[in-house]
């Protein structure tokens, strides 16, 4: 019998044949945190070790309330950078950078056939290279800064494949919001996801790291794809080691394989208070909306700049509503003002702000008022997630977004 | 080790951001602090009203979302002394392990029990006792228990570097 590419890969770093439901320690090649390391390094400087296992395997991003909305997030930066100067980590990129997934794939550390661990939820992001991605916790994080270790549980793998083209006014985001109305929050709860077929393979890298990074929203540990030919040259010149792809056997064991053919799928939304409270798109055209978050980790890369402005260029912002854009890195904010669309947006009355997560997590930047509707381009909905419980979010993709900031409702980007 | 308490009794996917909103995240770390907004956004009243070793019972999913440890940590710091759930997001599986917090996965108790009844929660004999019998639940795998009975991943890891002298 073969191996799942999560075999493999537990298997690999633990030195033995493992079957799912066993648990392994494995020293990852990554492990990611970002504003959270102030309280990580505390949390390590009480396990009485002075130095890192390895200052190498550390990326911290300072990305999560960047910057600092008030005194107490700013000290956190600061006690941050003190541990990356006394602890001598190279790979530290500070408030400019951008949202850290996306600067850890920029930065050409995001590579298959390795293990990459991160105190965020959302690591699952880095199976979109054919990386075993997944999160971890802050106190985990610590003990990896110790002692280069952490166990996991062998996760069973289901197989999603995905044939078909897009249809017009889709895209990924509409793909993995209608497998979360389908397979639901818990529809992969502990379980490996490897995503496959055509659809997967002839999509742009954009588009393939949203299925990954949304993973986690259906419950799964890590959310994998084979690399293919455009990752592969997406990672030439870029790579910081050498890699080897690892995929999974033809006979690998999946304990479910679940088939979509998107030739029929239309334009998807998350409605409030769940990821999987899903809905075709035609049942909520209408809805009213005050803001637009355009940004994330999900949906702020080059592609989707480049969607949103086409849509945007010669209309305006809707007077009744304030659409707020935050690029997902630095390199994808030079990129879209060269190409021109910062200027579009600017023109057209969206607010262009800095690389960062913005209000993803209810911080700063964009919180919005009680009874205040927001649709956004990010991957959580939850009550409160944006700072104020007594708000609502809609989940869509950059296009239907664009749409929706100039009509102020929810728009089908089909009949707009 | 067996805990008496009331049980709040909670719905399906109960998520991170209700049980610790995310704007406290980054400012809010000490863990007396943080049991203040337990819950906040989900029930406004159990921060107020919550009593040592109440138990918390709640579907499928429970705590789904974020990798934020403090979602478990502020739980614990409430008094809670089990949460008992139809299944656990992974993270919150590991967060719980990793900062002492007992849980327990049995989805025919979470049918079985009531909000508001007393029950009680025996973790060394697997037995949940509640007005409708008594529930056995399945011991964690002895290499995660050994981190739980040592009271948390940072104790364990101290234990086994030789540092908690």
């Amino acid at each position: 019998m073969g191996q799942t590419f999560a075999e493999k890969m537990l298997s690999k770093y633990s030195g033995r044949n493992v079957v799912p439901g066993e648990i392994v320690e494995v020293k990852p090649d990554i492990a990611m945190s970002h504003d959270n390391t102030a309280a990580i390094s505390g949390t390590f400087e009480q396990l009485g070790v002075d130095k890192l296992d390895d200052p190498d395997r550390h990326v911290i991003v300072l990305d999560h309330c960047s910057p600092p909305a008030n005194e107490k997030f700013a000290l956190n930066h600061k006690i941050t950078r003190i541990f990356v100067k006394k602890h001598g980590i190279k790979n530290f990129f500070d408030l400019e950078a951008g949202i850290c997934h996306q600067v850890i794939i920029e930065n050409g550390l995001c590579l298959p056939g390795t293990i990459m661990v991160g105190a965020d939820s959302h690591s699952t992001t880095y199976g979109a290279f054919g990386a075993f991605g997944t999160g971890i916790g802050r106190s985990e994080t610590a003990v990896i800064m110790a002692t280069g270790k952490i166990w996991f549980r062998v996760p069973e793998t289901i197989k999603i494949i995905i044939n078909g083209e897009f249809p017009e006014g889709t895209g990924s985001k509409d793909l993995i919001l209608k497998i979360a109305g389908e397979i639901r929050a818990d529809g992969a709860l502990y379980k490996a996801i490897e995503f496959a077929g055509s659809t997967i393979e002839n999509m742009s890298v954009s588009s393939r790291i949203v299925l990954p990074n949304m993973a986690v929203e259906l419950g799964a540990k890590i959310g994998y794809m084979e690399p293919n030919e455009a990752t592969l040259e997406y990672l030439e010149g870029r790579a910081k080691k050498e890699f080897e792809v690892v995929v999974s056997d033809d006979d690998a064991n999946f304990e479910k394989v679940i088939e979509f053919d998107i030739s029929e799928l239309e334009p998807q939304i998350a409605g409030p208070h769940t990821v999987d409270n899903v809905h075709p798109i035609t049942e909520v055209t209408g809805t009213k909306i005050d803001e637009i978050f355009f940004g994330s980790c999900t949906n702020a890369r080059l592609e989707d700049f480049e969607i949103v402005a086409g849509v945007m260029k010669g209309n305006k912002v809707h007077r009744d509503v304030r659409m707020l854009v935050f690029p997902a890195s630095k390199d994808v904010f030079l990129e879209a003002m060269r190409l021109g669309y910062v200027q579009t947006l600017a023109e057209s009355g969206a607010v262009i702000m800095n690389t960062g997560c913005g209000p993803c997590m209810g911080n700063h930047e964009g919180v919005p008022a009680e009874g205040e509707v927001v649709l956004a381009t990010n991957n959580r909905n939850y009550r409160g997630r944006l700072g104020n419980r007594d708000s609502e979010v809609y989940l869509s993709s950059p296009l239907v977004a664009a749409h929706s900031a100039i009509t102020g409702t929810i728009t089908d980007p089909r009949t707009h | 080790m067996a805990v008496t308490g009331k049980v709040w009794k909670y719905g399906d996917d109960v998520n991170t951001d209700v049980i610790f909103p995310g704007k406290y995240t980054y400012t809010v770390s000490d863990p007396n602090e943080m049991a203040q907004h337990a819950m906040e956004d989900l029930d406004p009243e159990f921060a107020k009203n919550v009593k040592e070793n109440d138990i918390i019972v709640g579907g499928k999913n429970f705590g789904c979302g974020s990798s934020r440890e403090q979602a478990a940590v502020c739980i614990k710091m409430s008094g809670i002394g089990a949460v008992i759930a139809k299944s656990f997001s992974r993270l919150y599986f590991r967060n719980c392990i990793n900062t002492g917090l007992p849980m327990i996965v049995s989805a025919e108790a979470v049918d079985a029990i009531e909000n508001g009844e007393e029950i009680t929660v025996d973790m060394d004999s697997g037995e949940i006792t509640c007005k409708a019998g008594v529930f056995k639940f399945p011991p964690l795998p002895p290499e995660v228990k050994g981190i739980f009975d040592d009271g948390g991943l940072i104790p364990h890891t101290k234990k086994i570097l030789g540092t908690d002298k």
